[in-house]
């Protein structure tokens, strides 16, 4: 399989390590006001564990690790391993950033 | 019509001519000598380069060009190995890469190459190859008797002999079955060639050079593009090269010398031969072997033998042709029955005539050209069996005695075919007498690389075989591998498809026009058995037409449970010839069609690939890269040992003379720094960079404490979870400015603590404006340890350095100058106990830094220690490390639970709140020492209550690290153990069923050694 890394260009498989599906975003532990989220537990075991078994399209994070150490968010059909989109984590390379303390 | 005329004016199926002797039309006769069956003209073959040879000794000679299996055909040898089951004799069946039986072991010595086929073998000089599976000899191999036994060896007999006593399979049924049945056997020595692997990178990637390929890439090179033709023989041609015919009006030869010199011509063509494309991998990755140096005894010096290459390209023109079916019938497998293409091969190619009568039994018009190739070779044809009664119309003219029919019977010796009987429709039998029958059950295009995505092959009745089905993406089938078997149409779906790839891909140029051919109708009726004795479907596992049938009857109808219980298409020919005559089989037992029935999934590798060239310069000490600490080489020339951690090469211990074994060097160099002064290599930690202005919260998130209130100039230890609750990492971070700190990672997790933190940054806060750099390999840091270390720090230091406790605190981080005005940055921490500093200085410093360590320190007895007496001084000291931190333990049952901040979200914050993980019966670090204290400790040993019988309920624990205490004089040990903080004092049981071991021991504090940690802070 190749990867076509948006720093690096395409390139093969064993420049990346897979980590898993991209959709789950990860729950606030605590409220805007400081309160601690009484339902946070439940919310991140849902977040570490629960996961679909996607057969078709589904986004995921690989890591760059031989070559730029970005996170990238790649669209891969499971069944047939086509790759359609690769894109940048909001963090990777040197792109602009929001105000620190904003939440992604 | 003349023999002649019908040659070179009707257009025979694939009826080239390749052969400059052969266009005189002036029959050839065979020469006499060693290679009795040598035609005295002709062929691909230098007669003027002779090469000496044995077989199971015997010497014989052939040419430059040969084969093994042509030159065996010249000298009239007939029977080459033994089946794999049954110990029949076995002949040569195919010319190619296809042959399930002439399997030979080259070469001498740790280069024995068991199962190699003769058929693509190069002959060299001084070739040596020996026959396989017999004992004491081929013609005489007294596991022959297996055959009378057949009977019993039937489908499933293993399944079904050796199911019981199942205690009986391991020792004696297995290694019988392992004696009786084989091939052949490797050295079981080093290989001592070499394997390397190449990636190459191409628009258009052509497999195979037949007149589709060779069409193919012509035109695909002429437009422009880059092109790899990819070639599994030495020479390029393909069928080319064993059939009559004409292209563009040519002679095939003579058309076929000016593509190649065309091709040569073409720069933006890359040539592979020797070169088999074995896979097709996602994204059009293509695995190839080329076989480098197969063809000489031994590489050349620097040369391997074999390389892997995998090819990326953006389009592939599959032209791998087609494969001929054998026909099964009774005595199919005698030495001397060949495929009718093999010997078109051996006779035009090799110029060697495989009998000197020779019979054809045929179900389609395309086997028919075997009779003419053996006549137009002054060669003699014993009879044509066409099983459709009927000569075709273009054969007519052929002056052969024409049976219909079918062969029910072949008749001979362990070595040869004498005669074969022949059965007409009416039941009626005839002798003919032949030493030589060809076969042809029709063509099998090679749809391998189009099945290997799960694409599945598809049956068409006109051509009575499997077609390709949906292609991987970017690939095309074309020619015979495609279905279409004249030459017309493999040049003209050639040179499309290589003109069309080319366009894809962006190249300009003209492709020209498409090279002419005959354009010839195959005509097939399938003929799928003969009944009447044991016919063989599987050359080389021995499956039988009636192993199949039999296989039906048992229930074994799927095609997957067909392959498995008959093993059939399972041997090292992967079912090449045998695959389709099974299926047909099975679909006629089972009265469904053949395309119903169905193929079994195609897996690479198509052709056998050396676990060799997989490893290529990976193996041996090669197997992984090292990692050498920057003081490795100073230490190595003091005698130290060393140990792998992960990739690292790291100081175990520093033995001196005298000393008997490990633990008296290592309790020396414990007792050194406990009393002195001692240094250590510890730059294998990881270590971070983590700037910008948001570094302490990022920080905060990370750890489970507080790292945004530490004052600039101070370190301070941190433990990080995984989000599911459970500890990952620690390690000490130092605050070196603001916005700037300096982390660490144990050796282990370096890189992956880096992926994890880049995903921290990178995914779940891409606000926070923090960068990472790791800097593992940029500092050499070494860790000094014991009462004397301040002293020896003063002699390194230049004196305007303050180093007493006010002036340096525990815990306190700073950049010092040395002594001649050097910058090394200097952190008071201490993993031993002892009043320590870690150094930093650049990497390339390492072996300056521990040379000059032991100057300044030699007036205190300064002692280099290694990872064993680091280890043992953190166990006395209750540190934890990766046994301990084996992730399935939170940071309360290391003890650490109070580091914990609840001010914060930090990652495995929520999670490490669940209830499972916060019970209080949780199996927490411990010490644990011997009640009698002569005795010595065991990791992995199980805590068990005293007066409790061993078992998983009353299994409360284990020890996890343990080491000889030279400060206790006794083993003490870390243990993980249920309630372990609230049962110190008590007396449970060290059981070590693993060992015989079981023993009363004593639970503790962890900390052994000095716990109000007076000594560390002094
Ligand atoms: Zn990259």
């Amino acid at each position: 399989m190749r990867i076509a890394c948006p720093f690096c260009g395409e390139r093969e498989l064993g420049e990346f390590t897979y980590l898993g599906d991209a959709a789950p975003k990860r729950p606030m532990a605590f409220a805007a006001d400081g309160a601690e989220q009484p339902e946070a537990q439940d919310l991140f075991f849902d977040y570490v564990y629960l996961r679909d078994n996607v057969a078709g399209d589904m986004t995921e994070r690989w890591y760059h690790g031989g070559g730029c150490r970005s996170w990238l968010t790649v669209t891969r059909n499971t069944t047939t391993h086509e790759i359609k989109a690769v894109h940048a984590a909001p963090g990777a390379g040197a792109q602009k950033r929001t105000k620190a303390g904003a939440t992604s | 019509m003349s023999r002649t005329s019908q040659i070179s004016g009707d257009a025979a199926p694939l009826a080239f001519n390749d052969n400059p002797a052969a266009d005189s039309r002036q029959p050839r006769s065979i020469s006499t000598g060693t290679q009795s069956h040598r035609l005295s003209s002709g062929g691909q073959i230098d007669r003027k380069q002779p090469l000496g040879f044995t077989f199971d000794g015997k010497k014989m000679v052939g040419f430059a060009g040969d084969t093994l299996a042509s030159a065996l055909v010249a000298n009239g040898i007939k029977l080459v190995g033994r089946s794999f089951k049954y110990h029949r004799p076995r002949g040569i069946l195919t010319a190619g890469a296809e042959e399930p039986n002439a399997l030979v072991e080259l070469r001498g010595g740790a280069r024995r190459e068991p199962n190699t086929r003769a058929t693509t073998t190069e002959l060299y000089d001084g070739l040596a190859a020996e026959s396989q599976n017999r004992w004491p000899s081929l013609r005489h191999d007294v596991m022959a008797v297996n055959s009378l036994f057949s009977p019993i060896f039937v489908a499933g007999f293993y399944y079904k002999t050796f199911m019981w006593p199942a205690k009986l399979w391991e020792k004696l049924y297995e290694p019988a079955i392992r004696r009786a049945a084989g091939l052949g056997k490797a050295s079981g020595a080093a290989d001592p060639d070499h394997y390397e692997k190449a990636w190459a990178h191409c628009d258009v990637l052509v497999v195979g050079s037949g007149p589709s390929g060779l069409a193919a890439a012509l035109a695909a090179g002429r437009a422009g593009a880059r092109v790899i033709l990819a070639e599994e023989d030495s020479r390029l041609g393909g069928r080319l090269l064993s059939e009559n015919g004409e292209i563009d009006g040519k002679p095939v030869a003579e058309w076929l010398a000016g593509a190649q010199r065309e091709i040569a011509a073409l720069a933006n063509i890359r040539v592979m031969t020797r070169t088999a494309v074995f896979g097709v991998y996602d994204g059009g990755t293509y695995g190839a072997i080329e076989r480098v140096n197969d063809h000489v005894p031994v590489p050349p010096a620097h040369q391997p033998r074999q390389r892997l290459w995998r090819i990326v390209a953006k389009h592939a023109v599959v032209a791998a042709g087609a494969i001929e079916r054998p026909l099964v019938f009774p005595g199919n497998d005698r030495p001397g029955v060949m495929m009718a293409s093999a010997v078109r091969s051996y006779i035009n190619r090799f110029a060697a005539m495989p009998g000197r009568q020779v019979a054809l039994f045929t179900n389609n018009d395309d086997g028919w050209r075997t009779a003419e190739a053996v006549q137009r070779a002054g060669g003699a044809v014993a009879a044509v069996i066409d099983s459709r009664g009927a000569a075709p119309e273009r054969y007519r003219g052929l002056s052969a005695k024409l049976l219909g029919g079918v062969v029910s019977a072949v008749n001979g010796g362990v070595d040869c075919v004498r005669s074969i009987v022949v059965r007409d429709a009416g039941g009626r039998t005839q002798q003919i007498e032949t030493d030589c029958l060809a076969m042809s059950g029709g063509w099998n295009p090679n749809v391998a690389l189009s099945s290997f995505h799960r694409g599945r092959p598809v049956w068409r009745d006109d051509i009575a075989a499997f077609a390709p089905g949906q292609c991987p993406p970017g690939m095309v089938m074309v020619g015979a591998a495609s279905g279409d078997f004249s030459l017309a149409a493999c040049l003209r779906e050639g040179h499309a498809a290589g003109e069309d790839a080319a366009k894809a891909c962006g190249a300009k140029g003209k492709a020209g026009e498409a090279p002419k051919g005959d354009d010839e109708v195959f005509a097939i009726k399938p003929l799928w058995h003969v009944e009447g004795g044991k016919a063989f479907v599987d050359f080389q596992h021995d499956v039988t037409a009636s192993d199949v049938k039999l296989a039906q009857r048992e229930g074994f109808e799927s095609v997957e449970h067909l392959k498995r219980y008959t093993t059939l298409g399972m041997a090292t020919d992967q079912g090449k010839l045998s695959n389709v005559n099974g299926l047909a089989l099975m679909a006629e037992a089972t009265g469904r069609s053949i395309g119903d029935t169905g193929t079994t999934i195609y897996r690479p590798p198509y052709a056998p690939v050396a676990i060799g060239a997989l490893a290529g310069h990976h193996r041996d000490e090669n197997f992984h890269a090292w990692r050498l600490t920057p003081s490795h080489h100073w230490a190595a020339e003091r005698g130290a040992v060393f140990v792998d951690t992960g990739l690292w090469k790291r100081a175990q211990w520093y033995p001196i003379d005298g000393e008997k074994d490990w633990l008296e060097s290592v309790t020396r160099e414990v007792l050194a720094v406990r009393n002195g002064v001692g240094f250590c290599d510890v730059s294998t930690l990881g270590k971070v960079d983590v700037r910008g202005p948001d570094a302490g919260i990022f920080l905060d998130r990370l750890y489970i404490n507080t790292f945004s209130n530490l004052a600039v100039g101070k370190a301070r230890y941190g433990l990080m979870l995984r989000e599911d609750g459970l500890v990952y990492d620690d390690g000490t971070t130092s605050r070196l400015a603001e916005d700037h700190y300096f982390l660490t990672t144990t050796t282990a997790k370096a890189g992956p603590a880096m992926q994890h933190l880049e995903y921290c940054r990178q995914v779940l806060w891409p606000e926070l404006d923090v960068q990472l750099t790791s800097v593992t390999d940029q500092w050499a840091q070494f860790s000094i340890a014991g009462p004397n270390t301040r002293d020896l720090l003063k002699n390194l230091c230049d004196p305007s350095e303050d180093l007493s406790n006010e002036g340096f605190p525990f815990m306190g981080v700073r950049e010092v100058s040395l002594r001649g005005g050097m910058r090394a940055r200097l952190y008071r921490i201490s993993f031993s106990g002892e009043m320590a500093f870690e150094i930093g200085v650049p990497a390339r410093y390492g072996e300056a830094m521990a040379e000059n360590l032991m100057r300044a320190g030699a007036e205190f007895g300064v002692t280099p220690y290694g990872t064993e007496a680091l280890g043992v001084m953190r166990i006395e000291k209750g540190h934890v490390a990766g046994p301990e931190l084996n992730g399935t333990t939170t940071a309360d049952d290391l003890g650490l639970g109070k580091m914990m901040s609840k001010k914060k979200d930090y990652i495995g914050r929520a999670m490490a709140g669940r209830e499972a993980l916060t019970a209080p019966d949780r199996q927490v670090v411990v010490g644990i020492k011997p009640v009698n204290k002569t005795n010595r400790l065991r990791s992995g040993a199980h805590i068990i209550p005293k007066g409790a019988a061993p078992g998983p309920e009353t299994d409360q624990g284990y020890l996890t690290s343990v080491c000889y205490s030279p400060m206790l004089g006794h083993w003490i040990a870390l243990a993980l153990v249920e309630r372990g903080r609230e049962r110190h004092g008590e007396i449970v049981r060290a059981y070590d069923p693993l060992r015989g071991e079981d023993m009363d021991v004593e639970i503790t504090s962890p900390v052994f050694y000095d716990p109000e940690g007076g000594r560390q802070r002094g």
